[in-house]
């Protein structure tokens, strides 16, 4: 399951979604909204997408994971919009029968949705001056 | 041929617009559309270097070719998570 959102995530919702009777491990990652990047200050965030194309390699990302590891279940959630400090940003949750698939699993997707996917974040920082986050300059 | 091209984060920043019409050469590749575009908005040079060109949903390599009906759009470096 995939999904972008504007409204917070139902991380609970989203492991209870991935739980199979035949999967003995649940894995969740979350990306929460850090308040120090070095030693500036971030009051908020803001996220954009290219909707079309972020939900097709998040979907590409699903069944790139399925084919690696043994996935009961996988949910890929991305929040978009306006985000203060400590909201969920993204929430990765898989299942597999054994804990070393699904934390293998979990950090692979949730790596390569960081890579692949076309969502950005600007930061706010606390001076009040914007700035778009661009890695590699 | 006239090439539509989204922009997204700082590229639309800089552009001052979210998308914009480049007039290509019939058969021009990826690489010909990066480099008309800073020629178009001069404010984008140092940052086009760096980004990736998707064409309809995929990214594209610098020799892909385009077409008019093909949805483009130019990706600054992603920072998504």
């Amino acid at each position: 399951m995939i999904q972008l959102i504007r409204e917070p995530i139902d991380f609970q919702a989203m492991t209870e979604q991935v739980r199979r009777s035949d999967c003995g491990a649940v894995v969740l990652f979350l990306g929460t909204v850090r308040d120090l990047t070095g030693d500036k200050v971030t009051v908020a965030l803001d996220y954009e997408a290219y909707p079309a194309m972020a939900e097709k390699k998040m979907a590409e990302i699903e069944a790139d994971t399925r084919k690696r590891w043994p996935l009961g279940e996988i949910a890929l959630v991305h929040r978009l919009g306006h985000l203060e400090i400590g909201d969920v940003s993204v929430a990765v949750a898989v299942s597999c029968p054994h804990r070393a698939q699904a934390f293998e699993a979990c950090r692979y997707a949730i790596d390569r949705l960081k890579e692949l996917v076309p969502i950005w974040k600007k930061e706010n920082w606390a001076d009040g001056a914007t700035e778009w986050v661009h890695p590699g300059a | 041929m006239k090439i539509k091209v989204h922009l997204f984060a700082r590229a639309k920043d800089l552009a001052g617009q979210p998308e914009v019409e480049i007039d290509v050469p019939v058969g021009a590749r990826v690489v010909d559309l990066k480099k008309a575009l800073g020629s178009r908005i001069p404010a984008l040079s140092s940052l086009l270097e760096r980004c990736a060109v998707a064409v309809n949903n995929e990214f594209a390599g610098e020799d892909a070719s385009l077409s008019p009906s093909a949805e483009v759009a130019l990706l600054p470096p992603v920072s998504g998570g």
